[in-house]
Formats: structure tokens, C-alpha cells, sequence
């Protein structure tokens, strides 16, 4: 048992008329879908307290030359260290050829703020977290970080140096707010 | 024995899924040219509306569920950070909470109509349990629901509900223990309430896919309650009544949005702001408007068990509907003394709601006396005697004509005939 279809009545011009009617209703309903939709996604994108803690402000007066401390940022650990002069001499006069990821120390400082090394600390390896912020730490053969995991170790500027990490610790996007404050991210 | 029937479209891409899975054929049959009534009035919209609501409380609750902490210490807290840290989390949470009362009132006006029209009279008796059913997973799951933000008023009003359990005789003690996972309502509950108020929606998908196959069996009911006698009597549902229920949809969002945007706590307690506190009992523990005429009957009766033996009563008695009325007439429009009395029960159950929101004092207790009287009175013994005595307005011929010629009588739409 069928019901009755409609049929066109009126003018010669009624289904295209119902045409344009049925996408204008089509389009009225996506807008509104997408209206709807969009509020449950964002919902999913970081909250809030998430964005606020998106950037880390670190207060650098009570860091001595020589040591380093550890910040969290964005859920990972962040190495800000300060160098003496003879650990920045060291990792500029390196020459590049004996560097397995090659890249100048005057690309991974700041300049004005040569003294201060901001990596993330952890190893490119397989993740562990370096030993050699403090003086007291083992630092390995070049000084600078030694990771206990697997041996792999980083020179004053975070380069590798010793295998089996593959590359140089990485640099977050950090910026200098006064000559004591750096934020990252 | 597999179907060799081809599909009948003509496009390529349909005709590939709908010969492996006939689902485009199932949509064109049943919402495309599926012969309706074609005299049905605005309260048979709140079916859809009801449907489009319940996709609404799943999308916002799933969504709410990846913030939502369902522990003591966490979640009234985790309810805030929604509120205030999380993007659109205000908008998403007061969509899903005042969802829940818009659920309800398209749910009763759903059910007041069908009641009102007899669309539980033969052939729709199951069709009528189901949809009992789909209230009471709709109810159960509204309680827990109002548990999760863990305020004063979720924590008081769990505690009395599951305190009820108490009352069954011999085991009463121990099934309020197992409820509880503890010695009270405590984490343990509200980490179950939340596991069983994220699967129960489902399980009313479910019990929802069942209602609808059952009308589409029989076909639905109209406000003259005659069957369909010819394709005449009848419209495809698309296009005329998608468009239809479309025009109601936007009118109900509209309102949902003027509750939402406006006035998104109104209907909220406000005791609800405070948190959880097991050693300080609120002054008044009142539940969601939606359970207060329950509530005004479980308070009516001076004994425990008496109370909410009547409460449950009250929404079994229900699903015996079609068998409590004994008319063979189904629309009470035909029905010149049942139609009124169909208000006063109406009223009845307002009158219980406003008793519900008030202390069980005063005028208060007479009034839900009276109320709970006349709402069970209706169904018991209003509605098994009418059947007998009440003589029925004349029933048109069919729906296509339904004025009858007051100089002739009606032919071939007798009382006999209808009963047959």
C-alpha cells in the first residue's frame, strides 16, 4: 500500500522551484550540523589550564656558573645550564667535522646570553632523561651530559658526541624577557 | 535463502551498498514513501523531536565523559574545570543538562498524546510496553546522570533513592549494600553510576530501533483514532511530514536554545552548587522536576515500603494500560467522558508535582493524598468502567471524510465494527 506522491502543481517552473526550496533547507541544515559539531570538537583542542602552562617562566639569577637546573615544560624536562667560559670556548672551538650531527654552538645559544644552554633533556636515543646538570653528576668525556641509559654523551652545547644517541639534544623556542628571566615556548 | 532482488536505484555507488546491504532501500520503504495518516496534528512531532534530543544527549555526553573525573575527590571539581577551562565545556555541559529536561518534556508530551489519542489500544499494546520501557532506561539513567557532579543535592537525593531499597523485605539491607559498594553512597557509587549511566543510553538506542520497527508494523495512529481504511487516507512521510517535523524541531530547539543561552540554571537546584558534604543534610532534598510526581506519591504513603511499593506502582501500571482500558473507541475526541476526566488526571499529576517540591507538611500531605488517589483512581477504575458505560460520540467514516452529514447517519463506522 503507497500513498499518494506529490505532484508538481501550478506553473511550469514548481520542481525547480522545489529544487532550489530542497537545497536552501539542505544547506540550512549542514550550516546547522556544523554549527552544532563544532563546540563538541573544540571541546577536544587544550583547555585553558593546559594553554597556561604552554609557556614556563625561569628565573636565572640563582643558577651559579658551572650547573644547571631542571624545568618542566609542556610535560617534559627542560635543561637551562650556565656555562663557565672555558666550557663555552670549548664547544665553539670544536671543529664540525668531528661532530656526527653537525651545527655550530653560536646556532644553539642566543646571542648576548652565550652563557646560557636551553635543551630538552632528554635523550635522543630512546628517551631517557641525561645526567650533568650538577657539577656532582657524572657529565662524561666532553663535560657536558651523560646519559646513563645507554652511554651516550653530549658535549656543553648538547651536541652528541659519544653513539649510540643519532642527534643533539633538542632546543625548545625560548626567549630572553630581561638578562635574569627567560620564558620558554 | 539469500535475496536475488535487485535494487531499484539507478545510481551505481547506492546500487553497489544497497545490493550487499539493503540499507538505502530500508530508508526510502520506511521514511521515504511510508504511507501516514495524513490528518496527524503537531503532538505526533514529539516522536522525532524525542529521537533528535537523545542524539543530542549522547554526542554532548560522550564528549563530556573525556573531561569528567567519576570520583569522590575529583569530579565536582572536574565538572568546573569543564565549566571554566575546557573550549565551549559551559556550553556543551549546560546542552547536556538542560537536554535532559527537554528529553522529558518531549518524552511526556509523546506519551500524554498516546494516552490521550489510545494509541495503546490493539494493535499497539507492545508497541506501548516498549515505549514504557524507553521511559523508565530514560529515568533510571537521568538519576545517575544528576549524581555525577557530586554537589549536595546529587550525593542527598542518591542517598534517599538508594535508601528505598531498604524496604524489601529479608534482603532489603543487603541490596542497599551492594548498591552502595560500601557502607554509604560513597566513591564506589558514583563510579558505577557513571560506568551504567554511559551504557544505558545505548541499550534505549536499542530499545528505541524496537519501538519504531513496531509501528512501522501496524502503522501509526491518528487523532481520530480510526484505522486507515485507503492509500486516500495517507501521505509519504517524505516529503510532508520530514518537513513537518522539521517546522517542530526548529520551534522546540529554539526554546532549548532560549534555555540554554538565557536562563541555563532555572531549572536546576541550587544546592546543587555546593559540594558533596555526607556530615550536613540539605533542608530540602527535592529531585529534578521530572521525578517530583514520582516523589509526591513515594511521600504520600505513611509506610515505607507501602511508599515505595506505590512509587514503582505507579509507573508499572503503565505498561497494563491497554488491557486497564476496556473502550473500544481509541481517540478520546469521541469520548465525551473520558475526554475531561483525561484533564483532571493531567491535573493530577501537576498537582503531585507541585506537592513534590514542597515539604511533606501542611495542606501538602492532604493535597498528595489526593492526588495519588485520583492518578491511580483514573487508571483503575475510571478507565475499566468507562469502557462499559460511557456511549461514544458517532466515528466518521474514515479519515478522508471525516465530518459526517448531520442529516444521515454514519455508515459502516460502528462501535461493533471498530471492536471487531
Amino acid at each position: 500500500m503507497t500513498g499518494l506522491q506529490p505532484a508538481p502543481i501550478g506553473p511550469a517552473d514548481a520542481v525547480p522551484r522545489r529544487d532550489i526550496l530542497t537545497l536552501v533547507a539542505l544547506a540550512g541544515g549542514a550550516v546547522g550540523v556544523a554549527g552544532y559539531a563544532w563546540p563538541l570538537i573544540d571541546f577536544m583542542n587544550p583547555s585553558k589550564d593546559v594553554l597556561a602552562l604552554a609557556s614556563v617562566e625561569v628565573p636565572l639569577e640563582s643558577i651559579p656558573p658551572g650547573s644547571g637546573i631542571t624545568v618542566v615544560w609542556r610535560g617534559k624536562p627542560i635543561f637551562v645550564r650556565h656555562r663557565t667560559e672555558a666550557e663555552i670556548k670549548q664547544a665553539r672551538d670544536t671543529p664540525l667535522d668531528q661532530l656526527s650531527d653537525p651545527q655550530a654552538d653560536s646556532a644553539r645559544v642566543q646571542p648576548g646570553h652565550e652563557q646560557w644552554i636551553v635543551v630538552v633533556g632528554i635523550c635522543t636515543h630512546l628517551g631517557c632523561i641525561p645526567l650533568g646538570n650538577k657539577p656532582s653528576e657524572m657529565r662524561g668525556d666532553l663535560g657536558g651530559w651523560f646519559c646513563p641509559c645507554h652511554g651516550s654523551q653530549f658535549d656543553t652545547a648538547g651536541r652528541i658526541r659519544r653513539p649510540p644517541a643519532p642527534s643533539n639534544l633538542a632546543i625548545p623556542p625560548y626567549t630572553f624577557e630581561s638578562d635574569t628571566k627567560i620564558r620558554i615556548g | 535463502m539469500a535475496s536475488a532482488s535487485q535494487s531499484q536505484f539507478t545510481n551505481p555507488f547506492v546500487r553497489w551498498i544497497d545490493n550487499r546491504l539493503p540499507i538505502v532501500t530500508l530508508m526510502q520503504r520506511e521514511f521515504g514513501t511510508f504511507p501516514v495518516p495524513k490528518n496527524f496534528n503537531y503532538f505526533w512531532n514529539f516522536g522525532a523531536i524525542s529521537m533528535l534530543l537523545m542524539v543530542v544527549m549522547i554526542s554532548t555526553g560522550v564528549v563530556l565523559a573525556m573531561d569528567y573525573m567519576p570520583n569522590a575527590a575529583e569530579a565536582f571539581g572536574s565538572v568546573q574545570h569543564i565549566m571554566r577551562d575546557v573550549n565551549y565545556g559551559w556550553l556543551v555541559r549546560y546542552l547536556h543538562q538542560n537536554g535532559a529536561s527537554m528529553f522529558f518534556i518531549a518524552t511526556y508530551i509523546h506519551t500524554f498524546r498516546g494516552i490521550y489519542y489510545g494509541s495503546y489500544k490493539s494493535p499497539r499494546e507492545l508497541l506501548w510496553i516498549l515505549g514504557v520501557v524507553t521511559l523508565l532506561i530514560m529515568m533510571s539513567t537521568a538519576f545517575m546522570g544528576y549524581v555525577l557532579p557530586w554537589g549536595q543535592m546529587s550525593y542527598w537525593g542518591a542517598t534517599v533513592i538508594t535508601n528505598m531499597f531498604a524496604a524489601i523485605p529479608f534482603i532489603g539491607d543487603y541490596v542497599v549494600t551492594w548498591l552502595w559498594g560500601g557502607f554509604g553512597v560513597d566513591s564506589p557509587t558514583l563510579s558505577r553510576f557513571y560506568s551504567l549511566h554511559y551504557l544505558l543510553p545505548f541499550v534505549l538506542v536499542a530499545v528505541v530501533m524496537l519501538h519504531i520497527t513496531a509501528i512501522h508494523k501496524v502503522g501509526s495512529n491518528n487523532p481520530l483514532g480510526i484505522d486507515v481504511k485507503s492509500p486516500q487516507d495517507t501521505l509519504p512521510f517524505h516529503p510532508y511530514y520530514t518537513i513537518k517535523d522539521c517546522f517542530g524541531l526548529c520551534v522546540y530547539l529554539a526554546l532549548f536554545a532560549v534555555l540554554v543561552f538565557f536562563t541555563p540554571d532555572l531549572l536546576g537546584d541550587p544546592t546543587n552548587f555546593i559540594p558533596a558534604n555526607p556530615l550536613q543534610t540539605p533542608a530540602d532534598i527535592q529531585p529534578e522536576w521530572y521525578f517530583l510526581p514520582f516523589y509526591a506519591i513515594l511521600r504520600a504513603v505513611p509506610n515505607k515500603l507501602g511508599g515505595v511499593a506505590l512509587m514503582f506502582g505507579a509507573m508499572a501500571i503503565l505498561l497494563v494500560l491497554p488491557w486497564l482500558d476496556t473502550s473500544p473507541v481509541r481517540s478520546a475526541r469521541f469520548r465525551p467522558i473520558y475526554r475531561p476526566l483525561f484533564f483532571v488526571w493531567l491535573a493530577s499529576i501537576v498537582l503531585l508535582g507541585a506537592v513534590g517540591a514542597h515539604k511533606p507538611e501542611g495542606i501538602w500531605v492532604l493535597l498528595g493524598r489526593i492526588g495519588t488517589i485520583y492518578y491511580f483512581g483514573h487508571m483503575l477504575v475510571v478507565m475499566p468502567l468507562l469502557g462499559w458505560i460511557e456511549r461514544p460520540l458517532p466515528l466518521p467514516e474514515s479519515i478522508s471524510r471525516p465530518v459526517i452529514n448531520k442529516d444521515s447517519l454514519p455508515r459502516g463506522a460502528s462501535v461493533a465494527e471498530i471492536r471487531s
